[in-house]
């Protein structure tokens, strides 16, 4: 068994943003779902979790935005144990985490635009100060006409990239993303990746989870696989894997 | 079909949507619950200026009973004694009661006499008092005394501290009424915070989740609820006066409503009601908001 090199460790570096030692977590009384995890994502690192479905990739995903907690082990985000961060502090790591979640959770009865500044207003800025960025973020994820359009009305791929616009409008340090590319066809699912990819250079870490065996493969990026609870591989993508 | 839309001119839109379709029921509510609370008010108003109006009247005036001596007429024991009260200090008026008035007064205790200008009738003074400086019973009483009369003097304010604690248990029973009447709208408010949060699960999590902070999110709710309870405060305010200006109109003080004497200017202690509201609700929203999403989290 070859040493892992992307496993948490004592002499860890501190850029680890995030960083899970044998982390499990269940759903109320239910078997772990996820078990005895043991990783880190060193900042900047962009990686992809893979997996089949029910093996618990929302789940991790959900640890790392703090809807979750583990029912056993130490998490780590930003050099911080999230369990013994106050109350009061973890709206603030949680701002610093952009999310495309599996199901959007768009607001319905607000515009696309809206949706989109969501994070900004709620980190406090001024509309003078970011509403031109909305709209360039918009248009560049091709919703320049949809602005105004509330999410009902959206098509399944306009819901998804307007996701992946309200999580990434706020620069976040960490950006989530749970299948990004579930809806929309090859050649958007290659934007987006570019989106991420362009985000990753600026700085920021990605974690993506997917069934997108392909996207993976493009990408060229890491992955985290896991299999029933279970971290089976982290690093390069095998010879021959997933066929 | 596509809407030109310019960001230079959009505006954030509110984080709860705008209308919730449970809100008309609520509004009612709130604003009947209002329009109680705000005649209460005006009915404890009411009720205090008419003890105050009949103990006014009271503390003004003494009745003296004079019962002639055998050596002296009715009539004339009369006119001494309100010739000697009217020179008390602290007396404005001392007038002796004709004996037709005196013989009315106690007719009907009687019944049908032959003869009521056989019987010995006492004579009644009556006594105006000053309104700064009042003279006491004890000081009439002394006066007559030492005029050598045989009269009794009914002080009012035996009554007065009677008319005094109706008035009192009336106001403490209007204030609870009130207090009552206000907590019932706070647990309206609370009940229907409560029901917004659950109809507005998807929004307050999504928010929770993008970092902002449970004060934030409870505000939203305090915010949206004040503003509903002050319309509705309003409304309910405006109810009440208006039937307290209807009063007004068909009675005022007397007519109608003698014994709630309305004023105009009663009318304006509906005013805070909407501001109260408001307050009420906020404090109700807020509670309940903070204590769920302290659930939530
Ligand atoms: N809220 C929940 N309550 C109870 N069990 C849950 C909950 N969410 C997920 N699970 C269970 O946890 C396991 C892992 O679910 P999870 O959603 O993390 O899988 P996933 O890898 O994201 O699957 P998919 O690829 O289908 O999205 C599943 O068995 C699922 O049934
Ligand atoms: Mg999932």
């Amino acid at each position: 068994m070859s040493r892992n090199p992307y496993a948490a460790d004592a002499t860890d570096a501190d850029d680890a943003v995030v960083r899970f030692d044998d982390v499990s977590m269940r759903y109320g009384r239910a078997p772990e779902t996820l078990r005895d995890l043991t990783f880190s994502l060193p900042q900047g690192s962009f990686h992809f979790v893979t997996g089949p479905s029910g093996a618990g990739k929302t789940s991790l995903l959900k640890l790392i935005y703090l809807a979750a907690q583990p029912s056993k082990g130490l998490l780590h985000l930003f050099g911080q144990n999230v369990a013994q961060a106050p109350l009061d502090v973890r709206p603030f790591l949680r701002r610093r985490i952009g999310v495309v979640f599996q199901e959007f959770r768009l607001l319905d009865h607000m515009s696309a635009f809206d949706n989109a500044a969501v994070p900004l207003r709620i980190a406090g800025a001024k509309p003078d100060s970011y509403r031109q960025d909305v709209a360039e973020l918009l248009t560049w994820v091709g919703l320049k006409d949809r602005m105004h359009a509330l999410p009902p009305t959206l098509a399944g791929g306009e819901k998804q990239r307007l996701a992946i616009a309200r999580a990434v409008v706020g620069r976040p340090d960490i950006l989530l993303a749970d299948e990004p590319t579930g809806n929309v066809d090859h050649e958007m699912g290659l934007r987006i990746l570019r989106l991420f990819l362009e985000l990753n250079r600026l700085g920021t870490t990605v974690l993506i989870a997917t069934h997108d065996q392909d996207l993976v493969a493009r990408s060229g990026k890491p992955i985290l696989h896991l299999e029933d609870g279970r971290l089976v591989h982290m690093g390069p993508v095998p010879q021959g894997f997933g066929g | 079909m596509s809407v030109i839309f310019d960001p230079a001119r959009w505006r954030p839109a509110a984080f709860l949507p705008e209308r919730d379709t449970r809100d008309s029921a609520l509004v009612f509510v709130v604003a009947v619950l209002c329009f109680m609370a705000c005649l209460t008010a005006l009915g404890v108003i009411a009720a205090d200026r008419a003890a105050r109006g009949w103990s006014d009247q009271l503390s003004g005036e003494m009745t003296v009973i004079v019962r002639p001596k055998a050596n002296e007429t009715p009539d004339s024991a009369a006119g001494r004694a309100a010739e000697t009260l009217a020179g008390v200090p602290g007396v404005a008026e001392a007038r002796a009661l004709e004996r037709e008035k005196a013989e009315a007064l106690i007719a009907p205790w009687l019944g049908d006499v032959a003869d009521l200008a056989d019987l010995p009738v006492p004579r009644l003074v009556a006594v105006t008092l000053s309104r700064e400086t009042p003279a006491t019973a004890e000081a009439l009483e002394r006066a007559l005394r030492t005029r050598g009369l045989d009269a009794v003097v009914d002080d009012h304010t035996t009554w007065l501290a009677d008319i005094q604690r109706g008035a009192a248990i009336a106001r403490w029973l209007g204030i609870g009424v009130f207090l009552l009447i206000s907590a019932a709208a706070a647990a309206v408010v609370a009940f229907a915070t409560r029901a917004g949060l659950a109809a507005r699960r998807e929004v307050v999590e999504l928010l929770h989740l993008t970092g902002a902070e449970d004060a934030f999110i409870a505000r939203l709710f305090q915010a949206r609820f004040a503003r509903m309870a002050a319309g509705a405060g309003l409304v309910g305010a405006a109810a009440a006066a208006a039937l307290g200006a209807g009063l007004r109109l068909a009675g005022g003080g007397q007519g109608l409503t003698p014994v709630l004497p309305v004023a105009w200017s009663d009318l304006l202690a509906v005013l805070p009601c909407p501001l109260a509201a408001a307050l009420v609700a906020a404090v109700a929203a807020r509670l309940t908001a903070a204590n769920l999403i302290r659930e939530l989290a």
